[in-house]
C-alpha cells in the first residue's frame, strides 16, 4: 500500500496491525529477562483492619521461594504514592502506601509480595503467610462514608478528604428570582475501564551501573519514572521506563500503582530480574475504579426554558486512597456540569468521600460521564414540567458560536481555568437529528408496540482534550534516508504510530512509508507527558510539527553547503532538496551527518470536541429488559488526521458507555467485599449486545489553539451515553410514571422502578 | 511429564507439570506469545487456539491434554509474510485497537468460517460473543469477518455483505 500525499485526512490502515494481527506484539507478559524470578502479591481479604503482624517465615522456607517482602522489609517510613494531577496539601494525608503497614483499607490492598522461581510456587507460598489483624467496621458506600461511624484515617477525623467548590456568577440570586426550579437526587454507580491485558511489570537492576530498567510502562512513563526514582532514592536518569504494546488503558492503566514500586524494589534487593503479571481477579481489585457519584442538584429556569443556574452538592466515593490521578474525577463532575450549555450561574460543592473500596482513578470521560447524566436527566425533567420539547430545550441553551471562547466554572482549590474553544453546537445538533431521522423516531415516543415501550432522547455534550503542559518530539534522518520520529506520547492501543506518522509525513513532505514512530519510552526524548485527556494527537502531533520545522531548516543548511548557495534558496519537497538552479539531492544523500531536530509544543488551552447523541430504545416492562434499537452519534473533532482510527474510537467509546450504563457494575457488599470480580459477574458488552450504532465524525470548526486544528476525541463517545439512554428509557416508560434517577439500567432495576411507580400510583 | 503435539505444522515435545495449562505451555515454554491470557477461566476468549481445527480455550486446556493433536495459534494462521484474507479484512475495517483480544478473535473467526463460510452477521455475532473486546465495540470485527467469508471455500462471492 502506498499512501498518497497528504497523509493527514486519509483512512490509512494502521502500521501497528501488521505485528498485532500475526501474534508478534510485545506486551509486557511476553517479555522475559535471563534468570528472572516471579512476584506474586498477597492481597487483603478484609476491607478494613489494623495489622498486628504479618509472618512470612513459613512461606520464606518453602523451596523455590526467594523472598517474602512486607512493610517491615521495606522499612520506615513506607513510601506513599504521590498525586500527579493538580496536587494540593489537602491530598497529602490520603496517599497510598506501596504496601499496607499499619492499617488495611480495602480488599485487594497489597500486604506482602512473594518472589519465587515460578508464579505457581509463589501462589502456593501465599497460603503460608500468616496475617494477624483486627477487623474494623467497613465503610462501603458514600452514605456510610458520610456518617463517619468508622473512619479510614482516624487522625483526619472525617471520611471526607476534601471539598471542591465550583462556581460561576451569582447562583443564589438567580434562584431567588427564577420562575421555575426543580431539585433532584441522582446516582452513577461504580464501574471502570477493565483492560483486556492485565497489568504487569518486569524490572531489572544493574548493580554495576546503578541502573533500573522497567518494562510495562504506559500512559505516563515519564511521570512514573519521576515517582519511582524518588521512592527508590535514585537519580531520574538512573531509571528507564520501557513501553511495549499495551492492551488498553481507557485512563485506568499506566498510572503508578503499588506494584510499580514493589517489583523494582524486589529486583534491586534480590539482584535478579523480577516479573509480575496480575490475574483477572487481581485486576478487578487493583486497577483504578471510577464513577460512584451521587448528587443533590437543583436547576433554575425561565418559563421559556432558558437555564439560569445550577446548584447543589455532589458526593464522590473515591475509595480508600487518593492515588496519582488525585481527585480529577470529582473536580470534573463539578467543572463540566454545564457541558455545552450557556449557564451563567453555578455553585456546586463536591465532597471527596473515602470508603473501604478500591481507590479510584480516571476512567474515559472522568467526571464528565457522571455530570452529563445528572444534567441531561435534570434537563428532561425540567423540559417536561415546562412543556417544552426536549430538542428545543437544548437548542435554546447551547453556547452560541459568537460567545466563544466561553469560560467554564472555576474550581477551588487549585483552579484550572478553561474555556470552550470553538464550535457550531446547534449545527451538529441538527445534523444528528437528521442522521437519526428524528421526525420519524419521535412519533414512536412512549408508544407500546408488540409488548415493548419505545423511547427516544437527544443530548449534547463536550469532550475536553489536549492537556498541557507540553509534549516533546525528536526527528532523526537515518542513513537510508528514512525518518525516525521519537515522541513522548504513549500508545495504549489508539494507533499512535500511524496517526503521528501521518502528521510527520506531511510535515516533512515525505512518503508515509518512510516514517517510523517510536513512542513512550523514557529513552527516546528528554521529557514526555504521555497519553491521557485525549492529548496524543494534538500535543504529540504539534510537537512533531515543531521538530519538523527545525529539521527542515537544518536540512536546508546542510544542502546549501553542498549546493554552495544560501539556505533560504533551498526548497524541500517530496523527500528531495532542490537548489535554485535545479540541482537536487535525496534525503539519503544528506544523511549520515547527524541530522536531527527536537521540537516542543507547550499549551495550556484545552480543545473541546462536541456533539450530539440520539438513542432509541424499546423497554419490555414485564422483564425490565431494554433493547437499544438505534444509536446515532455526531461529533466535531476539529480536524481529523485518520478517519478510520477516529471512527473506531468513537464506536468503541459508545459501546463502553453502553456497558457502563446497562451492564457493568462493581458491586460491594456491606463488609466491603467486591462481589463482581470476574468477567462472569462483571458484565461487559459482548458482540451480540449493541449491533446498531452509527457514529459520524466531522471537521467543522478547528481548534484555534494548536497548529493542527485538531481536537482530542478519544473519549467523547462515552460521555453522553448514560444521560441519553436514561432519558430514552424514562421517555419510553412515561405512561408508567417512571423516571430514571440511578444507573445502571439493568433489567431488575428497571423492573423495580416500574413496580415502585405502580405501587405509588395505586396508593395515590 | 512429556507431551508431544504438532504446533503450527511442526512437531514439538515439551516437559510440563500436570497443572500447566496449554496457554502457559505455549507462551512460556514454547515462546509462542501471540496467544494471550485475559481471564484464566474461559470467559474472555483471548487465549483461543485451534485444536484439530476447533476453537478451544487454551486456558481451560491442560498441556497434557494436547498429546497427539494439531495446535494452531495466531502465529500459525499466516505462514508467509503476507496477511491472510481474514487478517487483511481486520486491518481494512480497523477491527483491532489494542490488539490484545485479536489473536482469539482471529482463531475463533477462522474456525467459524472454515466450518460455516456462509455465516450471516447474527451467526458471527453469536459465535464471537464468547470473545471479549474492550476497544472496538465489535462492529468493525463483524464487518471484517463478513468480508473475509469470500476467501473460504463455499463462502459467498466477494462484496456480499449479508
Amino acid at each position: 500500500m502506498t499512501v498518497a500525499f497528504p497523509a493527514i485526512g486519509r483512512p490509512i490502515e494502521r502500521v501497528e496491525d501488521l505485528r498485532l494481527l500475526r501474534g508478534r506484539g510485545r506486551y509486557v507478559d511476553d517479555l522475559s529477562c535471563n534468570s528472572q524470578l516471579y512476584a506474586v502479591v498477597l492481597r487483603s481479604s478484609v476491607a478494613h483492619g489494623r495489622i498486628r503482624k504479618i509472618d512470612g517465615a513459613a512461606a520464606r522456607a518453602m523451596p523455590g521461594v526467594h523472598a517474602v517482602f512486607t512493610a517491615d522489609d521495606i522499612g520506615e517510613p513506607v513510601p506513599t504514592i504521590p498525586v500527579r494531577l493538580f496536587p494540593c496539601p489537602e491530598h497529602e494525608p490520603f496517599r497510598q502506601p506501596v504496601i499496607a503497614a499499619t492499617k488495611i483499607r480495602y480488599v485487594g490492598e497489597p500486604l506482602a509480595m512473594v518472589v519465587a522461581d515460578s508464579p505457581a510456587i509463589g501462589e502456593d507460598a501465599l497460603e503460608l503467610i500468616d496475617v494477624d489483624m483486627d477487623s474494623l467496621p467497613a465503610v462501603a458506600s458514600h452514605q456510610a462514608s458520610r456518617e463517619n461511624g468508622s473512619l479510614l484515617f482516624e487522625a483526619h477525623g472525617s471520611n471526607c478528604a476534601l471539598h471542591y467548590s465550583i462556581s460561576k456568577g451569582e447562583p443564589d440570586k438567580a434562584f431567588a428570582a427564577a420562575e421555575y426550579t426543580r431539585r433532584e437526587k441522582f446516582y452513577v454507580h461504580r464501574h471502570t475501564g477493565i483492560t483486556m491485558e492485565p497489568r504487569g511489570v518486569l524490572a531489572e537492576w544493574d548493580a554495576a551501573t546503578g541502573h533500573m530498567t522497567v518494562w510495562g510502562a504506559t500512559k505516563v512513563p515519564f511521570a512514573n519514572r519521576r515517582i519511582l526514582a524518588k521512592l527508590m532514592d535514585l537519580p531520574e536518569d538512573a531509571v528507564d521506563m520501557i513501553e511495549g504494546d499495551t492492551g488498553g488503558s481507557f485512563g485506568v492503566r499506566g498510572e503508578f500503582f503499588p506494584e510499580d514500586f514493589l517489583v523494582p524494589f524486589a529486583a534491586r534487593r534480590l539482584g535478579r530480574p523480577v516479573k509480575w503479571t496480575e490475574d483477572r481477579r487481581e485486576h478487578f481489585l487493583a486497577i483504578s475504579h471510577a464513577r460512584d457519584v451521587a448528587c443533590d442538584i437543583e436547576i433554575a429556569c425561565r418559563r421559556d426554558g432558558q437555564v439560569l443556574a445550577l446548584r447543589g452538592e455532589v458526593w464522590t466515593d473515591v475509595g480508600a486512597y487518593l492515588r496519582t490521578a488525585g481527585a480529577i474525577s470529582p473536580r470534573n463532575v463539578g467543572q463540566f456540569i454545564t457541558g455545552p450549555y450557556q449557564i451563567e450561574n453555578v455553585s456546586i460543592d463536591v465532597a471527596v468521600q473515602l470508603s473501604n473500596k478500591s481507590p479510584s482513578g480516571t476512567y474515559r470521560g472522568p467526571g464528565r460521564y457522571e455530570a452529563d447524566f445528572f444534567r441531561e436527566r435534570l434537563f428532561d425533567l425540567a423540559a417536561k414540567d415546562l412543556g417544552i420539547d426536549q430538542v428545543e430545550f437544548r437548542r435554546r441553551n447551547l453556547v452560541p458560536e459568537d460567545r466563544m471562547p466561553y469560560a467554564l466554572p472555576t474550581v477551588a482549590p487549585v483552579p484550572n481555568p478553561t474555556a470552550l474553544d470553538s464550535g457550531a453546537y446547534a449545527l451538529v445538533l441538527d445534523r444528528c437529528l437528521a442522521e437519526a431521522r428524528w421526525e420519524d423516531k419521535i412519533k414512536l415516543q412512549g408508544q407500546l408496540i408488540d409488548g415493548r415501550y419505545h423511547g427516544v432522547a437527544v443530548v449534547c455534550f463536550i469532550e475536553g482534550g489536549a492537556a498541557g503542559p507540553k509534549e516533546e518530539a525528536r526527528i532523526v534522518l537515518e542513513t537510508d534516508g528514512s525518518l525516525t520520529v521519537y515522541v513522548g506520547s504513549s500508545a495504549v492501543g489508539q494507533g499512535v504510530e500511524t496517526v503521528l506518522g501521518q502528521i510527520a509525513a506531511d510535515a516533512m513532505d515525505v512518503p508515509f512509508e518512510s516514517i517510523r514512530v517510536r513512542h513512550g519510552s523514557t529513552t527516546y526524548v528528554k521529557e514526555g507527558w504521555g497519553s491521557y485527556h485525549s492529548r496524543s494527537t494534538v500535543m504529540g502531533g504539534s510537537a512533531i510539527l515543531a521538530a519538523a520545522e527545525e529539521l527542515k531548516a537544518r536540512l536546508k543548511d546542510a544542502a546549501a553547503k553542498r549546493f554552495n548557495c544560501a539556505a533560504a534558496e533551498v526548497t524541500i519537497g517530496e523527500a528531495i532538496v532542490r537548489a535554485p538552479d535545479g540541482r537536487t539531492l535525496s534525503l539519503q544523500a544528506l544523511a549520515g551527518h547527524d541530522l536531527s531536530a527536537e521540537g516542543i509544543f507547550a499549551n495550556h488551552r484545552h480543545t473541546y470536541s462536541y456533539g450530539t447523541h440520539v438513542a432509541h430504545v424499546a423497554v419490555d416492562s414485564r422483564s425490565g429488559h431494554v433493547e437499544l434499537i438505534d444509536y446515532v452519534a455526531v461529533e466535531d473533532a476539529g480536524r481529523i488526521v485518520n478517519p478510520l482510527t477516529l471512527h473506531g474510537q468513537a464506536i468503541g467509546a459508545i459501546v463502553q458507555g453502553l456497558g457502563g450504563t446497562f451492564l457493568e457494575d462493581l458491586v460491594y457488599d456491606e463488609s466491603g467485599q467486591l462481589l463482581t470480580a470476574t468477567f462472569a459477574d462483571y458484565m461487559v458488552p459482548l458482540a451480540t449486545d449493541f449491533p446498531n450504532i452509527k457514529a459520524i465524525s466531522l471537521q467543522l470548526r478547528p481548534s484555534p489553539f494548536n497548529p493542527l486544528g485538531a481536537k482530542g476525541a478519544g473519549e467523547g463517545g462515552v460521555i453522553p451515553v448514560g444521560g441519553v439512554v436514561a432519558n430514552a428509557v424514562s421517555a419510553a416508560l412515561a405512561s408508567l410514571k417512571v423516571e430514571v434517577k440511578e444507573l445502571p439500567l439493568s433489567p431488575p432495576k428497571i423492573w423495580r422502578l416500574i413496580q415502585d411507580a405502580k405501587h405509588s400510583r395505586s396508593a395515590d | 511429564m512429556v507431551v508431544t503435539f504438532n504446533l503450527n505444522g511442526n512437531p514439538v515435545e515439551v516437559e510440563v507439570e500436570g497443572r500447566t495449562t496449554l496457554v502457559d505451555c505455549l507462551r512460556h515454554q514454547l515462546g509462542q506469545t501471540g496467544t494471550h491470557v485475559g481471564c484464566e477461566h474461559g470467559v474472555c476468549g483471548a487465549c483461543t487456539v485451534l485444536v484439530d481445527g476447533e476453537a478451544v480455550r487454551a486456558c481451560l486446556t491442560l498441556a497434557v491434554q494436547a498429546e497427539g493433536v494439531q495446535v494452531v495459534t495466531v502465529e500459525g494462521l499466516s505462514r508467509e509474510e503476507d496477511l491472510t484474507p481474514l487478517q487483511k479484512a481486520f486491518r481494512k475495517h480497523h477491527a483491532l485497537q489494542c490488539g490484545f483480544c485479536t489473536p482469539g478473535m482471529l482463531t475463533t473467526a477462522h474456525a467459524l468460517l472454515s466450518n460455516e463460510p456462509t455465516a450471516d452477521a447474527d451467526r458471527i455475532r453469536e459465535v464471537l460473543s464468547g470473545n471479549i473486546c474492550r476497544c472496538t465495540g465489535y462492529i468493525p470485527i463483524v464487518e471484517a469477518v463478513l468480508e473475509a467469508r469470500s476467501a473460504y471455500p463455499g463462502g459467498p462471492p466477494a462484496g456480499d455483505a449479508k
